[in-house]
């Protein structure tokens, strides 16, 4: 038997031997919670009535850590933790800084909302199924992506969300529900491949997979290693999770299909992670080729911007309208990332995190239009319940729901006093400031169509009197507010009103996450304490 | 020994976008299995190729004395297989589904969630 070497080995080569203060476990705590939720709600699987409970804990307790850890990062600048105690790079780190952990907050505040009217949205038979595991496991994924330090581990979340995604999709199995998750999945996936070559590709030019370690070598590889293309097929990648204009096909054959309450989060969720990652990469890692790139993202922009309004404009079903609008949300920040100046990137930011709770809000407020609408009518029809040429008569009925379903329709087409303005008016700003006039122009035709369509919605469905007027007074009764829609639908309203009268925080947050973006010594400093000459590095 | 491999992935690769171009999903998902592996083969080519050389540091010395393969995309690779393979599972079965609750496989005729002759919104009131 060989004796272990028996000179004393060097540990600090190697691992961190200092334990990390208690306060960095908050970076790991969010993906730990929700897979350990999604386990528990499995083991306890036959017994619905529990899930209900034990997922809305889970997501408030998942708020709460968020929001303790964006505390952290305003305080102490970004926190990192690196698994198995190895060095970076040797190790796999968890790094949040300040856009990971905003965007991760407003995500589990968004979950937070579509759990709670989940309970009402999702009945015994789809929680049988699984729909809040698999809300356990979307959210394990989202966090995942948002906060990690690692490239490779950045698609691994993009698998887990994946997958969970799909098995919301088709929760139900309704043969529409089939079609649409068919084109999502294979959609989807080859873009996950594509974002797997593109690391591959990554690996082998740098070394390194993670974000920090890049960031550091990036300056000194560009002029001599095919970068650009490497960013090109990341940027193609991205562009394809997030729905963009040439590659968003499988958005608007899918989102319609599931219950309301699963649209929402995907909507809310799913396309913002690959904006996240784009913005990561081509912002963060990658800047100086994403300006060579710049005129290619700003078409990608521009036709998104258009073809997203356009498409919202031409539908007559109100999910694939607020599909089409979730793309035309998409074009606004692309145009921020073409622009790539720090100012342009706080306004993509806030756009972000605006368009997580406006379109959660918006699909909420979609679904319980077309449910009240068809408890008036009494028409059963699944393909009549959707159609603004059957709804109508809302306005009557509901004044309290039309009032808040306003207020979600100003904050979507960007008007005052909601939130959707300010990021607009950044993005705007910014782009004439380079004199691109085109995108500016871009972004308002797209408003000024967004704004149109849902004047619209608001004309047909809510102001228009209902096909059976004598007959809807009478079913009146049925139609009720309920908590689990109040709660939730009242929080997001809140959220985008407050952020819409008062937004000097959240602008100051945005903007100090685009400068840690556009500089990222920090970031780096918090991965390699002492790797880093001062000054930053570019 | 690199130039060999990447030209048996360009081949993979064209393959596989050749059969997701087809209408037909059972084409598709071949396409999809053909393209995971050769990212398989992509990675495990970004690594460098050496012929059966450990990577192990001998006794007394402190660096590798030879150049061997990175071991590191075997490791990417080995999780990239477990993730594709799961994905592939998935997805023979909601074709397999898709064939039998929408009664094709012709991705053409799947026009169940975007039906061909949808109305325009109304005009007016």
């Amino acid at each position: 038997m060989a004796s272990p070497a028996t000179s004393p080995v060097d540990l600090a080569a190697a691992l961190v031997l200092t334990p990390p203060p208690l306060g960095d476990w908050l970076v790991i705590l969010p993906v730990v919670l929700m897979i350990g939720a999604g386990a528990i709600l499995l083991m306890v699987r036959k017994s619905v009535r529990l899930h209900g409970g034990i997922a809305i804990a889970a997501l408030l307790l998942l708020v709460l850590v968020n929001g303790s850890l964006l505390l952290r990062v305003i305080e102490n600048g970004p926190v990192t933790m690196v698994m198995g105690r190895w060095l970076p790079p040797f190790g796999i780190a968890f790094t949040a800084d300040l856009f990971g952990a905003t965007m991760a907050l407003t995500a589990s505040l968004v979950a937070l909302a579509a759990g709670i009217f989940a309970l009402r949205d999702i009945d015994g038979s789809g929680r049988r199924y699984g729909f809040y595991p698999f809300l356990m496991l979307l959210m394990a994924g989202v966090s995942g992506a948002f906060l990690t330090g690692d490239i490779f581990n950045l698609y691994v979340w993009f698998e887990v969300l994946l997958i969970s995604s799909f098995g919301l999709l088709i929760l139900g199995s309704r043969p529409e529900q089939i079609d649409g998750a068919l084109k999502y999945a294979v959609l989807n996936l080859i873009a996950t491949t594509l974002f797997l070559i593109s690391v591959g590709y990554l690996y082998s030019l740098f070394g390194t997979l993670n974000m920090a370690d890049i960031a550091l070598k990036a300056g000194d590889l560009s002029g001599t290693a095919p970068l650009v293309t490497l960013t090109a097929l990341f940027t193609f990648a991205f562009a394809m999770k997030a729905a963009a204009f040439p590659l968003n096909f499988w958005l608007p054959a899918s989102y319609h299909t599931p219950r309301i309450v699963v649209s929402a989060l995907f909507g809310a969720l799913l396309t913002k992670v690959g904006i996240y990652a784009l913005i990561r990469v081509t912002v963060m890692l990658l800047p100086v080729e994403r300006e060579v790139l710049s005129p290619a993202i700003a078409t990608l922009a521009i036709l998104t911007l258009i073809t997203g309004a356009l498409g919202a404009l031409a539908q007559s079903d109100i999910r694939k309208l607020a599909g089409y609008l979730v793309i035309a949300g998409i074009g606004n920040i692309l145009a921020g990332v073409a622009i790539g100046s720090p100012a342009a990137i706080s306004g993509a930011i806030f756009y972000a995190l605006h368009s997580m709770v406006a379109m959660t809000a918006l699909y909420l407020v979609v679904g319980e239009a077309a449910r009240r609408a068809s408890l008036l009518s009494g028409d059963e029809n699944q393909a009549n319940r959707w159609s603004l040429h059957t709804l109508g008569g809302l306005y009557r009925s509901s004044p309290g729901f039309t009032a808040v379903s306003l207020l979600v329709f100003l904050a979507v087409a960007g008007l005052p006093p909601l939130s959707g303005l300010w990021p607009k008016i950044m993005l705007l700003k910014a782009a004439m400031d380079i004199n691109a006039w085109w995108l500016a122009a871009a972004i308002l035709v797209s408003s000024f169509l967004v704004t149109l369509t849902l004047g619209r919605i608001v004309l047909l469905a809510y102001w228009r009197q209902g096909l059976e007027p004598e007959a809807g007074l009478e079913r009146q009764t049925a139609v009720r507010g309920d908590w689990r829609l109040s709660l939730p639908l009242g929080a997001l309203v809140l959220l985008l009103a407050g952020f819409g009268l008062f937004p000097e925080r959240l602008l100051s947050l945005t903007q100090s996450a685009a400068e840690g973006l556009a500089g990222p010594s920090a970031y780096i400093r918090s991965v390699f304490p002492d790797a880093l000459p001062s000054g930053g590095i570019r | 020994m690199e130039t060999p491999l990447a030209i048996l992935i360009g081949l993979f690769f064209s393959a596989a976008i050749y059969l997701m171009l087809s209408k037909f999903t059972v084409r598709i998902l071949l396409g999809v299995v053909l393209l995971g592996n050769g990212v398989n083969l992509l990675l495990f080519t970004a690594g460098g190729l050496t012929r059966s050389v450990p990577a192990i540091i001998p006794a007394g010395a402190d660096t590798l004395s030879h150049t061997a393969a990175n071991p590191l995309p075997q490791a990417l690779i080995l999780t990239a297989i477990v993730i594709s393979f799961s994905f592939f599972a998935f997805l023979l079965v909601l074709t397999y589904r898709a064939f039998q609750d929408l009664g094709s496989d012709n991705s053409d005729e799947m026009r169940l969630a975007e039906p061909r002759d949808e109305p325009s919104p109304p005009m007016g009131y």
